[in-house]
């Protein structure tokens, strides 16, 4: 598709979506899960093509987001205490801890490396061998297979060196507390995760909460397609869960790389910035593999995290507000100096309003 | 929060950072009258004809990378800073920083291509300086060079020419620099066979000047790219810019690359490219001016300079949509220059 073809297609849908909300006649409001798509939505501009009636609002579909604070505490005493270097992906470096961040931690000395697959924190351990190498294991299932894959190999090639310290997450059951709210009509499904666990898999949506779902890629016009999709489905009041990301997700997702997660992790509860602790939604290690479990093996005593009250992570990552209405967004919290996790990770909804500005 | 007290990578970005460091630490400091405009060259008065003159370090990590090296980056960096301010780049200083231990065969390699670009933009190496450092003191190699440069057009192309109206010109695909630069890094095992456009732009510069006072300004935009010098355009003239995404050119290579490094390529560094601000209604004789030269074969006008949006950069989207376009911030890419 040329991109005066596609241009038109957009302007097309977007009649389509306003036809259906003037007809609907009452405000609807979306949330996009995954923290690509709301990258996605504010890049192209797509908001400046809706309706005012129709609101999107980003959800906990950001991995550093949903990381708490004592996270990064924790990886910084693993770090000092056992000299340990630390591995990690780029978009967690910047997040502030309660004395300081991954950034601030190396430029006083300490070793955190950036890697773009978790592979390479084998080679980075072999290369620091026999110092202890931490992986951060910040994720959903997207990247938690590789991660698991990783420690297959690891294990196999019996590095005895790296561990994983594991703040993973997996996101039905956030889903299913976020789905009860009144002021939330549909979900914008993310498109990589439901690569791995299925299109399928949503059906709770529809049965337990009534309420419609759409699986999206990343295009502009995946995105508007999908949301012309939960327009009608809303407005209509006929919820179904529709796959509209076909070239890339199954029904029955990827069983292949749930077995692999499955057989290195179990369900674990996990803490959640915005939304507690939400039994069930994390992932611990599991059996034999618990020998790369950095927090059994370099425990650390880690003191109770505070964030900043006026932070407004928390009820951004639930859809509660938006960006622009924090005191701190653009002033004391910008992407150079960041207060919370929401404007620091790529997927971030603050760093979206930031670097896009607000729509 | 504490503030930070050291420095951090970010503070080399060219971003918000950066700009921090130079404007609260720096120019306090220094600053006696011409250092405070923070111009690519500062040009002197007092010596004759009128002279430019300029000064840049390079540090790229790695020194060696598809398109060139840090030796003739080092004289395309500071050539260009020149011709940005309308100044022929004529003579330059090298300073070489060499860690112990260093290859000589490297530095004769390096040395080559230093001498291979000089020659190509008619620029002479008058003077330098050597040093060599422990080992584990410095990273094989770090360059500085400064320049002097005759100024070469009566008026002076700078932010205060700027109006609305006026339109606004890019001399070809923007990011190839910063991205060949982050794959050629041992991390990535990506191959996109892109090339850095390092190049002296003093070639369009001289056939831009034709324009006399329509051409409003220049900008060579390295370090945070196009959407860095946009900013700093509409934020020191005070006016508002509004660019069409579709007409900014960026090859496709270069395209999938940054959507696999989540870079956004208007953000990622160029070192061949000029960003031309012309009166209204000349941008189509200065794309003319310089198409004719195989540097600018794929320039475009990407947008206009707008009454409306002061200060801000607005982007029309390929789906018809807009945003603003932001400028980067912090450790986007460290170490490309």
């Amino acid at each position: 598709m040329n991109s005066a073809e596609e241009k038109r297609t957009a302007q097309a849908l977007a009649r389509e979506i306003r036809t259906i909300c003037a007809a609907a006649g009452r405000p609807m409001q979306f949330m996009e899960v995954c923290g690509t798509h709301t990258m996605a939505i504010h890049a192209s501009g797509l908001k400046s093509l809706l309706p005012g009636n129709l609101r999107l609002v980003s959800g906990p579909g950001c991995p550093v987001c949903v990381t708490e604070k004592g996270f990064i505490d924790e990886a910084i005493l693993i770090g000092r205490k056992y000299d340990a270097s630390l591995v990690t992906f780029g978009d967690l470096v910047r997040v502030p801890g309660s004395f300081g961040s991954l950034t601030t931690f190396r430029a006083e000395g300490g070793r955190v490396t950036v890697v773009y697959s978790p592979m390479d924190a084998i080679t980075r351990a072999l290369q620091e061998s026999p110092r202890p190498t931490v992986f951060l294991g910040v994720g959903f299932e997207t990247t938690i297979p590789t991660v698991a894959a990783t420690l297959q190999a690891a294990g196999l090639r019996g590095v005895d060196n790296l561990f994983v310290l594991p703040a993973f997450k997996t996101i039905h059951r956030p889903l299913q507390i976020l789905a009860a709210k009144d002021d939330l009509h549909g979900f914008l499904l993310p498109g990589h995760v439901s690569a791995i666990i299925g299109a399928g898999s949503y059906e709770y949506l529809v049965q337990d909460f009534n309420k419609p779902g759409a699986v999206a890629g990343f295009d502009p016009l995946d995105i508007l397609v999908a949301l012309r999709d939960l327009s009608r489905m809303a407005a209509e009041g006929r919820p179904e869960i529709l796959n509209d990301y076909r070239r890339v997700v199954r029904n029955d997702g990827n069983p292949v790389a749930r077995a692999i997660m499955d057989e290195v992790f179990e369900p674990a509860d996990a803490v959640w910035r915005g939304l507690g602790v939400i039994p069930g939604s994390g992932l611990a290690l599991r059996g034999t593999f618990t020998r790369f479990d950095a927090r059994k093996h370099l425990p650390v005593e880690v003191p109770v995290a505070k964030d900043d009250p006026r932070c407004l992570c928390a009820a951004i990552l639930t859809g509660s507000t938006t960006p622009d209405k924090c005191g701190l967004f653009g002033k004391e919290c910008t992407p150079e100096d960041p207060v919370g996790p929401c404007m620091v990770s790529s997927e971030g909804t603050c760093a979206a309003y930031h670097k896009y500005g607000v729509a | 929060m504490a503030k930070q007290s050291r420095i951090l990578l970010g503070h080399g970005g060219g971003g918000k950072m950066t700009g921090r460091l130079i404007r609260d630490l720096i120019l306090p400091k220094l600053d006696r009258g011409l250092l405070g405009s923070l111009p690519d060259s500062v040009v002197l008065s007092g010596l004759g004809d009128s002279i430019a003159y300029t000064t840049d370090s390079f540090v790229v990590s790695p020194i060696f990378f598809p398109g060139g090296d840090i030796g003739s980056l080092s004289v395309h960096g500071t050539a260009n800073d020149l011709a940005c301010s309308g100044a022929r780049p004529l003579f330059i200083s090298l300073g070489l920083i060499l860690e112990e231990g260093f290859s000589l065969e490297a530095l004769e390699t390096i040395l080559a291509s230093t001498a291979r670009a000089a020659d190509n933009a008619g620029i002479q190496i008058v003077t330098g300086d050597t040093k060599v450092v422990p080992k584990g003191s410095a990273d094989g190699i770090f360059i500085n060079t400064s320049g002097i440069g005759r100024v070469e057009t009566p008026v002076r192309p700078s932010f205060a020419c700027i109006q609305p109206g006026d339109e606004i010109l890019v001399t070809g695909p923007v990011g190839n620099h910063g991205i060949a630069v982050m794959l050629s890094r041992a991390e990535f095992s990506f191959d996109f066979r892109i090339e850095s456009d390092s190049a002296s732009v003093w070639p369009m510069v001289e056939r831009l000047l034709q324009l006399g006072s329509s051409l409003r300004f220049l900008r060579d935009p390295t370090r945070g790219g196009l959407a860095a010098t946009l900013n700093e355009i509409a934020a020191s003239s005070g006016t508002g810019i509004l660019v069409e995404e579709t007409a900014i050119p960026v090859d496709s290579a270069v395209f999938a690359a940054s959507e696999m490094l989540g870079i956004d390529p208007l953000q990622a560094a160029n070192e061949g490219k000029i960003v031309i601000v012309v009166e209204k209604g000349r941008g189509q004789e200065a794309l003319e001016l310089i198409k004719a030269l195989p540097l600018a074969k794929d320039a475009a006008l990407i947008g206009t300079v707008t009454h409306e949006n002061a200060s801000k950069v607005i982007i029309k989207t390929k789906i018809g949509g807009s945003r603003m376009l932001a400028e980067p911030s912090g450790e986007l890419l460290p170490r490309i220059c």
